[in-house]
């Protein structure tokens, strides 16, 4: 719309101090994490464009809001000229701008921007954008000529055991991580999207996250979940190069080219089933996990970061059958929040852990470590899975370019 | 409709249709351009910083210096509310923005929000540049649209509550949302006549205790729920007589180009918030019916402007169009003989994909007045 178009283009007018900044942190885009992003409680912001998406390896804020979108038209042309309208967007909500105009604007058309984040700042708000299996490929149908397209390694899950999916938490064409150190930041964030969005794509499902579960800065000490554990104590450092090159990051050789330092998103929405939790002992729930409630060190170790003699655990915890040890090397970026969406109309607390994994290859990383805790995990008598979600969140944009442009540009 | 959206609704439609009134005239008047005129509230005076302005868009900066939560309004020479502004907490202050045509204007404050209190007189002058004709065209024609709408809603109405007064629960049950219709493509219009709505298009839900429930779904929970027609006549009667004063009304309706388009996208607005979920027609499940009739008034609207809009915005304009179209099939798998299969019959992955279908025309149609208004 001419209206909204005139705006962009006063937003790019002024937002562009904010890119240039975000471009003169130069080595910040090759790699993301040494960019100064800014420690919780300042407000900064992280760089938008570069080789990498933020959001994956950028230290992990304290909020989630994530949204998947199913695509609700055939037109190709009009998805992309959505994704170009996002990424205008992204460079500006990241940047603590408000997209378009947000107040004074045309006192007969709504505001551009619904304008509840006007005055807070950034929040080091991160976007991050994937692609589900049926953006490529819906019940046969090749919508927008991607099938031929579709990264081996994008699969669809396969049903695990104890799985208790429900379609409206589940899957997507499209999803939305906006994580930021404010909630109001994040949740502002996925509105504009959705409302940008309008007609191209609809929202399937939503989830707030209040508490995030894991780091990607080891020097932090790992934030507990709502099992009031900490866990996922030896996550994949932000700054491990070698490891997210070898883990995380995608590459041309993996098969498909446009997915080149990318990386694919699996989502789990994982119900906790917290009043039983509550009820059992402190040995078994410390027997659950193999580490210690207190210093979140594994049994046989001394502090939290201590390597783990698994040999010491129990055989069917938690920390023993994740452990990269225990399963060839594989390791996962984990980025997972707590949420409590109220109670469940029985009195229960709706509560647990929306895991979030970035990897290299679903395959043999999610996949392999799921079917391994599946089966044998102590810890699946206290948690079922309830949403599901895999995505190929493609390559960082570049300035002038625009999210998934090396897949539909 | 329903009441807390009502005032809301009603403020909306009234400014808007203020707006239109000056459409196309009020973007470079000096008036426009003015500083914001000053008003001072108190619990006891309503001072206003000018006797007289310019046409065209007109910003009311009020500061409520009294003790109880005040309401500004502005009203026109014929007494009706052109715009307000409630709930100004003691100490804190707003703007105002409306667009006036030449006349004596009020405006008003009312310390404690019961819309009475101390006013003083404006007086508007002038004129704003010239209206473009075809704006007036599309005007023209949608008043006689509206004037058809209300004579159809009308007579439906009539043969309907004749089968209500004959205790032919069958046959007023098929004439129900037949007798909507009419006045659902033209809901806006109707609103802005404050009184008529609340009198004909009140839901339970909407009821405060005391109030006396009249209107099409006062005898709807007697067809479906209560399933007894027997003091129904009179609920008949006040109908049709409700329906038959907003016919001699509507002609003197104040009607713009802008307001047209801002009851488009109030339109899909009682769609998403009312149809969707089911609650307009919470015992005969009639709400397709509704939503087709409220789509159906805000295409009329839009296909009239359509020319205008098309020249100042092609890209809305054929964004517009499509989704009209999109809407207008998504309805058709819910067709049944005359009319629409139950909502209750809708699951939610469907309403899912008809509350989505509303968002995707609902976005755009949102940007008609200001398009127009250009």
């Amino acid at each position: 719309m001419t209206g909204q178009r005139v705006s962009r283009r006063r937003l790019l007018g002024y937002s562009g101090v904010t890119l240039a900044a975000g471009a003169a942190a130069g080595a910040g885009l090759v790699s993301v994490a040494e960019a100064d992003e800014g420690d919780p409680g300042t407000g900064g912001s992280v760089p938008f464009f570069g080789a990498h998406q933020s959001g994956i390896a950028t230290p992990v804020q304290d909020r989630l809001h994530f949204a998947s979108f199913d695509v609700v038209t055939d037109d190709r042309d009009r998805l992309v000229r959505m994704l170009k309208e996002w990424t205008a967007a992204g460079a500006a909500l990241t940047g603590g701008h408000p997209y378009g105009s947000a107040a004074g604007g045309l006192p007969e058309a709504p505001p551009d921007d619904t304008g509840e984040a006007l005055g807070l700042p950034p929040a080091r708000l991160t976007l991050t954008v994937g692609f589900g299996p049926t953006l490529f490929d819906k019940s046969g149908k090749d919508r927008f000529g991607l099938k031929a397209r579709r990264p081996a390694a994008l699969i669809d899950l396969p049903h695990f055991p104890g799985d208790n999916l429900t379609a409206d938490r589940s899957g997507g064409d499209i999803c939305v991580q906006a994580c930021a150190d404010d909630p109001q930041v994040a949740v502002h964030a996925i509105r504009n999207l959705a409302r940008i969005g309008f007609g191209v794509v609809a929202v399937r499902w939503s989830q707030l996250g209040f508490g995030k579960t894991s780091s990607t800065t080891p020097d932090q000490q790992t934030p507990r979940n709502m099992f009031g554990f900490k866990d996922g104590t030896r996550n994949i450092s932000g700054d491990d190069h070698a490891a997210l090159d070898r883990h995380v990051w995608a590459s041309a050789k993996d098969g498909a080219a446009w997915m080149a330092g990318g990386s694919y998103l699996v989502a789990r929405r994982i119900r906790m089933h917290i009043e039983t939790w509550d009820r059992t002992s402190l040995k078994e729930q410390q027997d659950v996990f193999g580490r210690m409630k207190g210093e979140g060190n594994a049994y046989g170790a001394k502090q939290e970061h201590d390597p783990v003699p698994l040999g010491r655990l129990p055989a069917d915890s938690h920390v023993r059958l994740a452990h990269p040890d225990s399963n060839g090397g594989v390791r996962i970026l984990r980025r997972g929040y707590s949420f409590t969406d109220g109670s469940d109309g029985l009195g229960r607390l709706d509560a647990g852990l929306f895991f979030i994994a970035y990897q290299r290859d679903p395959r043999t990383q999610f996949v392999a470590l799921q079917n391994r805790l599946a089966g044998t995990d102590h810890m699946n008598e206290y948690v079922e899975h309830v949403g599901s979600g895999v995505f190929a969140c493609p390559p960082g944009v570049q300035k002038g370019g625009f999210w998934g442009q090396a897949l539909l540009g | 409709m329903r009441p807390a959206h009502l005032f809301a609704t009603t403020g909306a439609v009234l400014i808007s249709l203020s707006v239109l009134s000056a459409c196309g005239k009020d973007d470079d008047t000096a008036a426009g351009k003015d500083a914001a005129i000053k008003v001072t509230a108190t619990d006891s005076s309503c001072e206003v910083g000018a006797k007289s302005g310019a046409a065209g868009a007109t910003t009311f900066k009020v500061t409520n210096k009294g003790s109880q939560v005040n309401e500004l309004e502005v009203l026109a020479p014929d007494g009706k509310i052109v715009s307000e502004r409630e709930n100004i907490g003691p100490g804190t202050g707003t703007e105002v923005t409306v667009t006036l045509n030449a006349g004596t204007y009020k405006i008003l404050c009312s310390a404690g929000m019961t819309g009475k209190g101390p006013s003083q007189t404006f007086t508007v002058t002038g004129q704003g540049k010239a209206a473009d004709p075809r704006l007036d065209q599309a005007v023209a024609a949608y008043r006689i649209y509206v004037g058809e709408q209300v004579d159809d809603t009308l007579a439906k109405a009539k043969t309907f509550a004749a089968s209500v007064k004959k205790g032919d629960a069958a046959g007023a049950k098929a004439e129900f949302a037949p007798s909507r219709l009419g006045w659902e493509t033209t809901e806006p219009v109707a609103e802005s006549f404050g009184d008529i709505d609340p009198k004909v298009d009140l839901r339970e839900a909407d009821l405060k205790k005391g109030d006396t429930w009249t209107g099409w779904h006062q005898i709807e929970k007697a067809l479906w729920k209560t399933k007894s027609l027997k003091d129904e006549g009179p609920y008949a009667d006040q109908l049709i007589k409700d329906l038959e004063t907003l016919k001699v009304r509507v002609g003197t309706a104040s009607i713009t180009a802008t307001s047209m388009a801002n009851g488009a996208k109030e339109l899909l607005d009682e769609v998403a918030t009312g149809k969707i979920t089911g609650e307009e027609d919470t015992f005969s499940h009639t709400d397709l019916s509704d939503f087709k009739g409220n789509v159906d008034g805000a295409q009329k609207a839009f296909e009239l402007l359509k020319p205008v809009v098309q020249e100042k915005d092609a890209e809305l304009s054929t964004e517009l169009t499509d989704e009209f179209a999109k809407v207008q099939k998504l309805l058709t798998k819910y067709e049944k003989g005359d009319g629409y299969v139950s909502y209750d019959t809708v699951g939610k992955a469907e309403r899912k994909e008809l509350s989505d279908e509303v968002n995707a025309l609902g976005e755009p149609l949102s940007k008609l007045a200001a398009a127009v208004a250009k």
